[in-house]
């Protein structure tokens, strides 16, 4: 009744299938796993230096980039090996509470506030980034925030703290949570001609800017730093140490500095490497 | 609005250039997909034939059940299957979050209650036909299965194809379970997501043409076969 022919044909398909699965898998025998943020992937920072390391210590990175907090969350379940994130206090709460083995600076960039170039919070030009987010509370001009607790929605958060306005009774009204990534926030503020926090990398990378361009910079509270952390082999049995702890040295030692420093997008350089 | 237009052309540029990366995209797409959706048939159609056939307490109830199952948010099968493959969940030790392994299972979870389901009501019409047909000539309910499941053949690749349109379409569990690390479980989905955030638009919809593409083609393949075995069926 059941047609051998077709049976055959789809244990095939099946064999292959599965054939293909592990040989994909046995490829790549040495590999770490980075939990990441967002601005390091979608700026195409981790994909150009990465190929230098796995070259010479034949350990493959796989990176997961996904928010700060999220990228914390997972690696305190074991699911990385190496936490490489921008969000100093916790970092080191994370290190402090035995899921990491140590903190290393690697780099920093800034956070810059882009707007609209008809700019209704009149914010253009300013080094207080402050005093800005001030004026856009006070003209009650859009503003799209991450919202996901992100490194950068931490350092959102803590300026608005600064400035004294309780944005969550703004909530829905002029203050908008997309409760997403970097870039789709972006897209978000762009589209509804929002104020946006973003990282100066990814906005640099971005490539739908419509007319927002860069309102605030240089206000040193928008110094953003970034932090790589091997994860703590005694929670978690499974973490590849030795692997982990090689890509650290690589990341924080002459190599891997130099790689940061000579990664530009549009001759900008992107990432400024500061480990010590 | 120039995004469709470019996206259009970088959508042709992108399959005539035969850019190995892409490739590699695709196949794992479709490796991923139609393993998950085969694994969902193997196990969805029996379960939903003996929904349609069996007369047991709990039938209906199961039947609701696998009914609304059809509409599980990817996102939260993606958090389920994260929670249990996670180091700190009660698989983490098998090692399989952020493999394709992971994105399969997470893909059969909402496969099989579509192809459950659809195959429920496809057997049971055919059961109400043949009923009588079979119990006359001696054949139990539960061994008539396997004959109804033949005979709505052509249906049930209807039920698979919604099944495979389901598990390439979503975005939401794959890239929780599989991480959406490159070159290793970056799916189209996934890759559409993240060119999206970096707001690479034309790029983005460019790929998601490519799907399309793929979509129609693997359609278009299985409804030439079940019209070739139709055939064969009447000749």
């Amino acid at each position: 009744m059941i047609n051998p022919r077709k049976l055959l044909a789809f244990a095939t398909v099946l064999t292959v299938h599965l054939a293909f699965g592990s040989a994909t898998s046995m490829a790549q025998d040495r590999f770490i796993i980075v939990q990441s943020t967002t601005s390091t992937e979608n700026s195409g920072l981790l994909d150009t230096i990465l190929p230098a390391f796995t070259d010479k210590s034949g350990i493959e990175v796989r990176v997961v980039a996904v928010g700060t907090g999220q990228a914390i969350k997972n690696a305190e379940n074991g699911d990385g090996d190496v936490l490489l994130v921008h969000a100093k206090l916790a970092e080191e709460e994370f290190v402090a509470d035995g899921w990491g083995v140590k903190r290393f600076d690697v780099m920093y960039n800034d956070f810059v506030v882009v707007g609209p170039e008809d700019d209704p919070a009149g914010i253009a030009g300013s080094r207080d980034a402050v005093a800005a987010l001030r004026k856009i509370a006070e003209s009650e001009a859009p503003f799209a925030s991450r919202g996901d607790d992100s490194g950068t929605n931490k350092a959102e958060l803590g300026l608005w703290k600064e400035a004294g306005i309780d944005v969550r009774s703004a909530s829905g009204g002029w203050y908008r949570e997309t409760g997403s990534g970097m870039g789709a926030t972006l897209n978000t503020g762009t589209g509804m001609g929002a104020y946006v926090l973003t990282d100066r990398a990814t906005w640099i990378s971005f490539g739908n800017k419509e007319n927002h361009r860069v309102l605030v910079e240089g206000d040193p509270k928008l110094f953003n730093q970034y932090g790589v952390i091997l994860v703590n082999p005694d929670k978690h049995s499974n973490v590849k140490a030795e692997e982990g702890q090689a890509f650290i040295d690589w990341l924080t030692g002459s190599e891997g500095q130099a790689a940061i420093a000579d990664f530009t997008i549009d001759g900008k350089q992107l990432f400024f490497p500061n480990a010590q | 609005m120039h995004d469709f237009a470019s996206s259009l052309s970088l959508a042709v540029n992108l399959i005539l250039s035969g850019d190995a990366e892409l490739w590699s995209i695709v196949l794992l797409s479709l490796r991923v997909s139609l393993t998950a959706v085969a694994v969902a048939a193997v196990i969805g159609m029996p379960v939903g034939a003996a929904l349609a056939v069996g007369r047991f307490a709990g039938r209906r109830a199961l039947i609701v059940l696998m009914n609304a199952l059809m509409g599980l948010p990817p996102v939260v099968v993606g958090l389920m299957v994260y929670l249990m493959l996670s180091n700190s969940g009660p698989l983490g030790v098998l090692q399989l979050l952020y493999t394709p392994t992971a994105m399969i299972i997470a893909q059969v979870v909402l496969v099989t209650p579509i192809v459950a389901a659809l195959t429920r009501q496809v057997v049971e019409d055919i059961d109400a036909e043949y009923a009588e047909q079979l119990r006359s000539i001696g054949v139990s309910r539960l061994a008539s299965v396997p004959t109804l499941l033949w005979d709505g053949r052509t249906s049930l690749l209807t039920a698979v194809l919604a099944g495979f349109g389901r598990a390439t379409a979503e975005v939401g569990a794959v890239i929780i379970v599989g991480g959406n690390i490159n070159h290793v479980t970056r799916v189209m989905t996934t890759t559409i997501a993240l060119e999206t955030s970096k707001g690479n638009l034309a790029l983005a919809l460019a790929l998601g043409a490519i799907l399309m593409l793929i979509a129609i083609s693997v359609n278009a393949a299985v409804g030439l076969l079940g019209a070739t075995s139709e055939r064969a069926a009447h000749a």
